[in-house]
């Protein structure tokens, strides 16, 4: 079921164009996400952008996939959240 | 025409909102700058969504001749999700209506900036203003990527999140349950299909509103629209109850679409964008201030949205102008002080974008409370209601409509009845008041 969704995500993104930045404009505050029981961001982001890794205890963030909604700044408060540098990251077309 | 890093008024922000303040400016003999954090005006945005006539009208008299509208709404359906069932209600009207349009963002947006420049608004694309800067509690230009930029007047039109509101204080951070998360998906249909999927012809359009399936009990709603050779399906969900349940938006997205009414309108349909985007769902009470010494927020940065009636894009178009035309009366006055803008405010209190946010303030608090059974029990109990009525299968009529009769009763106690009642109650007066 995980596996199905993630690939019809997947085929959602691969739709969308984007001028990727080469900085990240996502910083979650890591020493927060180690103590997190919720991790929301791994759920909220329509782009699945937070990944964490339980065994590593380490969480990724695919900034570039970023859609720069804003729900995972609303959801959480420890997310050092900014926008693309001017002209980066996504490029809607059809929307 | 710019020079010494000194303009005018600078806008932040090149959508419906941005665009309409910057217009009626430059219309006013003022120099004005637009800044666009996207390649092109539009890249970033995304809605459910419709344009409203009445608004645009008021900045582009003309734009029917030459504006990207893809079609103009002309049946409204509201559709009830069961499980493999559904009810539609359909409004239609037959005279022309010209009430509301589907566009493009991508298309309308950039449209909207071209008309602008074409009237000597300064468009300044590929610009991100990082931040705010104040003098003596004074808004008095913006910082950029590269530069410092000065104005006489700012006006904030950076969208839903708008950080610059909040670094001067404006506004507070939103909370999850003032905003509603928008997943959408574009999907391309010939328009011969849409057409008679949609039981409409060329000069029409359609919107539907989608109510319970997957969304039951959540404070979320449905959406299609019918653009010209696409069309646009979505789900706007209230971020609290995503949060608190946590659900992934793109699953419920999913679900939508594999509903089996939604899904035979979409059938053989290719996806040509998926995009994600907040709505401001706080309404009135959750405005910020609207301006301060040198500044104002319009549109989606101050919240000016109903999320009942679907509108936010009016809203931003005439918030805009009216910042507009309170920038003009400042210069005819030198007076850019918090004293003198707040004409701003009264403009908006005299429209009908105040009035109505105050009429709806307390409807989504309401709602939000009985979404188990005003967005999911009651739609169902419709779709079971038509089942019975519709079906003849040899057993008697009597003894269905009194099990469904006291299914309804038994299903949902007393004391939840007595409530959703009294908050249907409440809702009615609330907008009567």
């Amino acid at each position: 079921m995980c596996d199905k969704i993630s690939e019809n995500l997947d085929n959602k993104l691969y739709k969308v164009k984007y001028n990727t930045d080469s900085e990240n404009h996502l910083i979650p505050d890591v020493s927060k996400c180690l103590q997190c029981v919720e991790k929301i961001c791994t759920i909220i982001c329509p782009a699945n952008v937070y990944n964490y890794n339980e065994s590593e205890k380490k969480m990724t963030v695919s900034y570039e996939k970023c859609l720069e909604c804003g729900a995972c700044r609303i959801a959480c408060r420890h997310i050092n959240w900014k926008y693309p540098r001017s002209g980066k990251g996504v490029v809607y077309k059809n929307s | 025409m710019v020079c010494n890093n000194k303009t005018d008024v600078i806008v932040i922000g090149a959508g419906p909102a941005g665009v309409s303040a910057a217009i009626t400016v430059a219309r006013g003999g003022k120099k004005v700058i637009l800044t666009e954090r996207g390649n092109f005006a539009g890249s970033k945005n995304m809605y459910g969504g419709v344009i409203y006539d009445h608004a645009v009208k008021e900045i582009f008299p003309d734009y029917l001749q030459s504006a990207p509208v893809e079609r103009f709404v002309s049946n409204h359906s509201y559709m009830l999700l069961d499980n493999d069932e559904s009810t539609t209600i359909t409004y239609k009207n037959h005279k022309e209506n010209r009430n509301a349009f589907v566009s493009i963002r991508a298309k309308w947006d950039k449209w909207c900036v071209e008309q602008a420049i074409k009237e000597g608004v300064y468009f300044a694309p590929d610009t991100l203003v990082n931040g705010l800067i104040v003098e003596h509690g004074k808004v008095v230009g913006i910082k950029t990527d590269l530069e410092e930029y000065y104005a006489d007047v700012v006006i904030i039109a950076d969208g839903v999140n708008s950080l610059l509101a909040k670094q001067i204080g404006l506004r507070d951070e939103i909370k999850p349950k003032q905003t509603a998360l928008g997943v959408k998906e574009v999907i391309k249909l010939s328009e011969e299909v849409i057409n008679q999927r949609f039981g409409i012809n060329s000069t029409q359009g359609a919107a539907y509103e989608l109510v319970g399936g997957p969304m039951t009990g959540m404070l979320a709603l449905g959406f299609i629209y019918t653009n010209k050779n696409s069309v646009s399906l979505g789900i706007g969900a209230s971020l609290e109850d995503l949060k608190s349940k946590k659900i992934r938006p793109y699953e419920l997205l999913e679900e939508l679409k594999s509903h089996p009414s939604v899904a035979e309108l979409i059938k053989d349909g290719e996806l040509l964008e998926y995009s994600a985007h907040l709505i401001p769902e706080g309404g009135y009470n959750a405005m910020p201030k609207l301006y301060t010494d040198g500044a104002m927020v319009v549109g989606d940065a101050a919240m000016l949205v109903n999320n009942v009636h679907f509108e936010g894009t009016n809203m931003a178009m005439l918030s805009g102008k009216y910042a507009g035309e309170t920038a003009l009366e400042a210069f005819e006055k030198g007076d850019f002080s918090s004293d003198m803008l707040c004409l701003y405010r009264k403009k908006l209190e005299n429209s009908f974008i105040l009035k109505d946010l105050k009429t709806y303030k307390s409807v989504i608090d309401i709602l939000s409370t009985r979404t188990g059974s005003f967005l999911g029990y009651y739609p169902q109990k419709v779709c079971e209601f038509f089942n019975i009525f519709t079906t003849a299968d040899g057993v008697e009529k009597h003894g269905k409509f009194v099990k469904f009769t006291k299914d309804f009763f038994r299903k949902r106690s007393l004391s939840e009845l007595f409530k959703d009642g009294i908050s249907a109650v409440k809702l009615i007066f609330g907008v009567l008041k």
